[in-house]
């Protein structure tokens, strides 16, 4: 024990000591400002012979060096300030380049006295942006997955009402924000965990879906009005209801009290952060469970009898008017996970939901208007465009894309992927 | 409370621009949906496509403001071909989902950074009607009457901006007496009937979406050169359904609802507005409740909410017939 203590402390003399040596030996040859390098081959070898001339900023020049056999020069500056130094490319070796052309001649500052300025002039293929290509690409396309899951959540309740409704739910988005209102509102200002939050959220979400259903649109149904008498109608809603967002909320956007800011998780190539990646499992999971439930299940199997023919689904004993709540409840509660997602990725906005829509629109058009499946493949393509298409376009542009792919496929295919013909009449 | 101000407000708002410029876009959106049936809901996109024609090309080409207005009817058309093409074969609620979508492309496309030499990004344009207020024959002053004083270069623009409307409104009204209007409304209450004549329902369909499309340009027009400026965000979708609102208030198929329905909708407003404001100043809506910003979401709240009970209760507004006002058309 003994021996091993004052090993500890032998090891920590020596250590400072050392210390000692290199700030003695700084002072020592205190040397004046200069800069300089190693020059390596793309194999990292040092060449030979090549010259570097150094100029002030105004082109005068300070002086050259030749590369040692072991690559190595150094030119002497008069003082600190910003030079530039130029590499003499007809002294390279015949097989070697600069790799970016660019950075020759190449500017550099210089401020701290005793050590030479480092500079490298570097060799060889331009491989850096090769990589940086397809790591950019898979890390949009795990943003593009997140996004499009998240839109295929949200559209699957708008699809599905349509489909037994008729309905084109104009206010849809707000039942997106409303999720992410209430679970802000539950986690921020009555101090819930996030989780228990969005539990609420979706439940309260649900309901709301329920109650709309049956307070507004079922008596809409009973007293006969029209389709688009009924769509006008939801316009009305969604700009009533956003502006009294708007009115409690105020304008600007609010984070969760958790896991607002996270560091990302290094997963080989990419980074993701956990809560993207607890997103995007959360919505496979919600989504894998709402299609065996609507494979499975009776009101599944029942939600989409009503979706594919309501007349003959009543006829064969279903209670449609009941489906449609239990559509409008599911499909509210799913918006409402969707808005709460959203907002854990890009904070909760009064005008979330309504910016959304579109591109929900755009999901459910590109699946097929009406179907329970292509809400959830329209909103994964146009997840995964939105977000792929921001490395060729500025992102402001991002959704223009999406917009534009809408009316694409409504020349090409209106009835959409998933769609049957004689839906579009 | 000041009632001779917010009588007085409301008063004006009812022919001042606003008032017109949505008349003019309202007239519009009676051709696509109150003679034809056609859902067109980025009736906003055609007032973008007039407003940022002349902007641009005083600003950007130096061409004469007055050249501006035949390249924005020309860009109106040509939207209407883009949304039409694809849309007009489908049932209505594609089309409201596309034009929708289309203006919400314009107002994103023109606001890009990447655009702003051209369209000026988020902030826009400023100063390119001096042509308009150049030929102005009236000198220095007020004129009008009672509440309905203006001096002289919003007179000179209200003067032409209605002018304009009466000369749309009459084109409509012969319009529709024609052989062309009688199809066109048949095409609304049956488009298959129509067909069945030999009648080209399509053809139809984008001659009345042009139309419509071209007087949203002239509302576009009217904004703009009313206001001098043009910004990517005034022209947002609440925009289409304020038009809406204003021409089922007034009745569709119905030559003046849009224009009685506008200057009710923005006196109604304008009423509101004042009342609202005067109401918290004077203390008799505590802040607690709404201040003075909140005055001007309530507007939204009462658009929206008139929005959703005229349909329901009275689908044919002030002027409509309710047998003709059959909402589902489609």
């Amino acid at each position: 024990m003994l021996r091993r203590l004052l090993l500890f402390v032998f090891a920590l003399l020596c250590a400072f000591g050392a210390l000692g040596d290199v700030a003695a030996a700084q002072e020592e040859d205190s040397e004046p400002w200069s800069v300089g390098g190693t020059q390596l081959d793309p194999d990292r070898e040092p060449i030979e012979g090549v010259v570097i001339t150094v100029y002030t900023v105004d082109g005068e020049e300070l002086g050259s060096d030749v590369t040692a056999a072991d690559g190595t020069w150094n030119v002497e500056l008069p003082g600190p300030g910003n030079y530039v130094a130029e590499l003499d490319t007809s002294t390279l070796p015949d097989d070697v380049a600069l790799r970016n052309e660019d950075n020759n001649p190449l500017s550099f500052t210089v401020r701290t006295l005793g050590r030479p300025k480092i500079i490298a002039f570097a060799t060889g293929e331009d491989t850096r942006a090769t990589v940086a290509v397809w790591r950019k690409l898979l890390q949009l396309a795990v943003d593009g997955v997140k996004f499009g899951l998240i839109i295929a959540m949200a559209s699957m309740g708008l699809s599905l009402i349509f489909g037994t409704t008729g309905l084109t739910n104009f206010a849809h988005g707000e039942l997106v924000t409303w999720g992410a209102l209430v679970a802000w509102y539950v986690n921020v200002r009555i101090g819930w965990h996030l989780v228990p939050a969005a539990i609420v959220a979706v439940i309260i979400g649900g309901i709301t879906g329920g109650l709309l259903d049956r307070l507004l649109w079922r008596p809409l149904r009973s007293r006969g009005t029209g389709l688009i008498a009924m769509l006008v109608v939801s316009i009305g809603l969604s700009l009533l209801v956003r502006y009294i967002f708007l009115f409690q909320f105020g304008g600007r956007t609010r984070g969760f009290k958790e896991y607002a800011v996270q560091r990302a998780w290094d997963l080989g190539p990419i980074g993701v952060a956990p809560k993207d990646l607890f997103s995007i499992v959360l919505s496979v999971v919600v989504l894998v469970l709402v299609a065996l439930g609507l494979q499975r299940t009776r009101a599944g199997k029942a939600m989409r009898a009503v979706a594919d023919n309501p007349d003959l689904a009543s006829s064969s004993g279903i209670d449609v008017q009941r489906v449609i709540l239990l559509v409008w409840m599911f499909g509210a509660g799913l918006a409402a996970l969707g808005g709460i997602l959203l907002a854990m990725s890009e904070q909760a906005s009064f005008q979330m939901g309504f910016q959304l829509l579109l591109l929900m629109f755009a999901a459910v058009v590109l699946g097929g208007l009406g179907t329970a499946y292509g809400a959830l493949v329209g909103g994964l393509v146009v997840g995964m465009m939105i977000q792929l298409s921001t490395y060729w376009i500025p992102s402001e542009m991002k959704n223009v894309g999406a917009l534009f792919v809408l009316i694409v496929i409504l020349v090409i295919r209106p009835q959409g992927i998933l769609g049957s013909k004689e839906r579009i009449g | 409370m000041d009632w001779e101000s917010i009588i007085r407000n409301a008063l004006r708002a009812g022919v001042n621009l606003d008032a017109a410029a949505y008349a003019l876009a309202a007239i519009g959106l009676n051709m696509h949906f109150g003679y034809t049936g056609l859902l067109n809901f980025g009736q906003v996109g055609f007032m973008a496509v007039g407003a940022y024609s002349v902007a641009i090309t005083v600003n950007e080409l130096g061409l004469s403001m007055w050249l501006g207005l035949p390249i924005g009817i020309l860009g109106a058309i040509v939207f209407a071909l883009l949304l039409g093409l694809p849309t007009l074969r489908l049932r209505a609620d594609y089309l409201a989902i596309v034009t929708i979508a289309s203006a919400e492309i314009f107002r994103l496309v023109v606001r890009a950074a990447s655009l702003r030499e051209v369209t000026g990004g988020s902030s826009g344009m400023t100063q390119f009607a001096r042509d308009f207020y150049a030929v102005n024959p009236f000198s220095r002053g007020t004129y009008g009457f009672w509440h309905f004083q203006f001096d002289e270069r919003r007179f000179w623009l209200l003067l032409v901006v209605w002018s304009l409307i009466a000369v749309v409104a009459t084109v409509v009204f012969l319009l529709m007496r024609s052989p062309w209007g009688r199809v066109i409304k048949a095409i609304r209450e049956d488009e298959d009937a129509a067909r069945s004549l030999g009648k080209n329902v399509y053809w139809y369909k984008m001659q009345s979406l042009i139309f419509g499309g071209i007087c949203g340009a002239f509302a576009g027009f009217a904004f703009a050169i009313g206001t001098q400026s043009v910004q990517p965000d005034t022209y947002s979708s609440p925009v289409t359904f304020f038009a809406l609102t204003a021409l089922i208030l007034g009745g569709m198929a119905r030559v003046v609802g849009p224009i009685i329905g506008s200057v009710m909708f923005w006196m109604l407003l304008a009423f509101s507005d004042s009342f609202l404001r005067q109401a918290v100043n004077a203390g008799h809506i505590s802040t607690s409740i709404m201040d003075s910003n909140q005055v001007g979401q309530v507007r939204f709240m009462l658009v929206g909410l008139a929005l959703m009970l005229l349909p329901i209760f009275r689908p044919q507004g002030v002027l409509g017939d309710r047998r003709e006002i059959d909402l589902d058309a489609r």
